[in-house]
């Protein structure tokens, strides 16, 4: 499992593909939807928080799609699945692999969300990584399951988010509920049952995608 | 045997029960009288609800043995009754903001329960998707069956999230479906009989799709044995 691991990011360190797309399509959604709202009208700073997750979420379907894409344009797939070891093992290497590089995509765009969104940098932000945390591990979770099965149909590329968005809506609700607190200067607890909501969540998925993983790769 | 059975007397039963539900619902229940006369399709509305949810819950249950047996029977019962699902789904989507534009005053709100029932249809949309395109045999099958699982176990979550969603975000109109209640006893009698109806209608439309699936899969293994025998000729 850590091999497999090591194998991702060590490809990712070399080419860096994966994280400057995520980084590139995270920003302009960033920016296209900050031309969806008048800077000035008050609208705006109820409109960050969803803003922020549209963003992650989007620029997530398209990481996915690569990770699955990068294995089975060189037929790696075949060679991953040969290893031996249980197809659920490949799964919670690939899924953390996923989020990983999500994660440290926000590192970047939650400062330049606060940047053009003119939010305060205050130890808020911590609550908000927080919850980008626990989204993207749940989004990951999913993701990964459904990137490996929307690599074989028809239709790839449309095919991932159609199954993954109706599926992620209690993360993208959660998320965008634990962001406005937060940034509202509200404190973590009033939002726990929310981070409950998520982490309960990311496990269940972990372990269901952990279960069935070896059906959607099965040839 | 069976099949002949479940082929003449299942069409016949549905008939009359839908003939019996539309007469009940149109000329003998009375008017409510709060809501008048839109209340009626209360008594379409409700039992298809019921049967989507029937219908979608049967389709994790017929995706997990698919997935722990493997059988072509339970592989042909999840689509189908995905695909019958979906019609339910859609008809309760329309019937209910034709009731809900007259009594709250919009044609949607964005209510935990009208939520959750529009991303069951999306979840159930992409799920007939993906078994179009994923090609034929036992891979696209094995797909759409993840998902049925996968979408089974999530709902609850959807539910308990839009729930919580709505309950900060207030609502335009609390709701409570049939709020009048049903206290004449031939509202009740109506209400009961097309729940039968749609039962029925749910068990026959689910046994033509399953009997088409069936023909097609048996259609399809006809192809394949014409295929090997063709060099020999």
């Amino acid at each position: 499992m850590w091999a497999l691991l090591r194998k991702d990011l060590q490809i990712e360190f070399r080419t860096k593909e994966t994280l400057a797309s995520l980084l590139m399509l995270g920003l302009l959604t960033l920016v296209i939807l900050s031309f969806a709202f008048d800077p000035t009208s008050e609208l705006r700073d109820e409109a960050a928080p969803g803003a922020l997750w549209v963003a992650v979420i989007f620029a997530g379907v398209l990481g996915l799609n690569r990770s699955f894409l990068a294995e089975r344009e060189n037929d790696c797939l075949q060679g991953l699945l040969l290893c031996p070891v249980d197809r659920g093992t490949v799964y919670l290497s690939k899924s953390p692999g996923n989020c990983l590089f999500m994660m440290v995509a926000q590192l970047i765009i939650v400062p330049i969300f606060v940047f053009f969104f003119n939010l305060p940098a205050t130890a808020a932000l911590g609550g908000v990584f927080l919850a980008l945390l626990l989204g993207v591990l749940g989004f990951a979770a999913v993701g990964t399951l459904f990137a490996a099965i929307s690599v074989r149909t028809r239709a790839r590329e449309v095919m991932l988010p159609l199954l993954l968005l109706p599926l992620v809506v209690p993360i993208f609700i959660g998320g965008v509920k634990v962001t406005a607190r937060v940034l509202a200067g509200k404190p973590l607890a009033e939002v726990a049952q929310w981070l409950n909501l998520m982490g309960g969540f990311d496990f269940i998925f972990l372990v269901v995608g952990w279960l069935v993983f070896e059906y959607a790769v099965e040839e | 045997m069976l099949r002949k059975l479940a082929d003449t007397v299942l069409p016949f039963l549905t008939f009359v029960a839908m003939t019996a539900a539309i007469f009940m619902v149109f000329v003998q229940v009375p008017t409510d009288k709060v809501q008048g006369i839109v209340q009626r399709i209360f008594y379409f509305h409700v039992p298809l609800a019921m049967m989507t949810f029937a219908a979608f819950g049967l389709v994790a249950i017929a995706s997990g043995f698919f997935l722990w047996r493997g059988s072509r029977f339970w592989d042909r019962l999840a689509p189908s009754s995905a695909e019958v699902g979906m019609l339910f789904c859609t008809l309760v989507l329309i019937t209910g903001p034709i009731w809900a534009r007259p009594i709250w005053g919009t044609w949607w709100t964005w209510d935990a329960r009208l939520t959750t029932t529009l991303i069951l249809w999306l979840i159930y949309a992409a799920y007939l998707m993906l078994r179009t395109m994923s090609g034929t045999g036992d891979q696209g099958a094995r797909y759409a069956a993840v998902l049925g699982i996968v979408g089974a176990i999530d709902i609850p979550i959807i539910n308990r999230s839009v729930y919580w969603w709505r309950t900060i975000h207030p609502a335009v109109l609390i709701t409570r479906e049939g709020g009048s209640g049903l206290n004449d006893p031939s509202m009740r009698l109506t209400f009961e009989i097309c729940m039968l109806a749609f039962l029925l209608l749910f068990g026959w439309l689910l046994w033509v799709c399953n009997e088409s699936g069936r023909l097609r899969d048996a259609a399809e293994d006809l192809r394949q044995q014409v295929i090997e025998h063709e060099p020999q000729r």
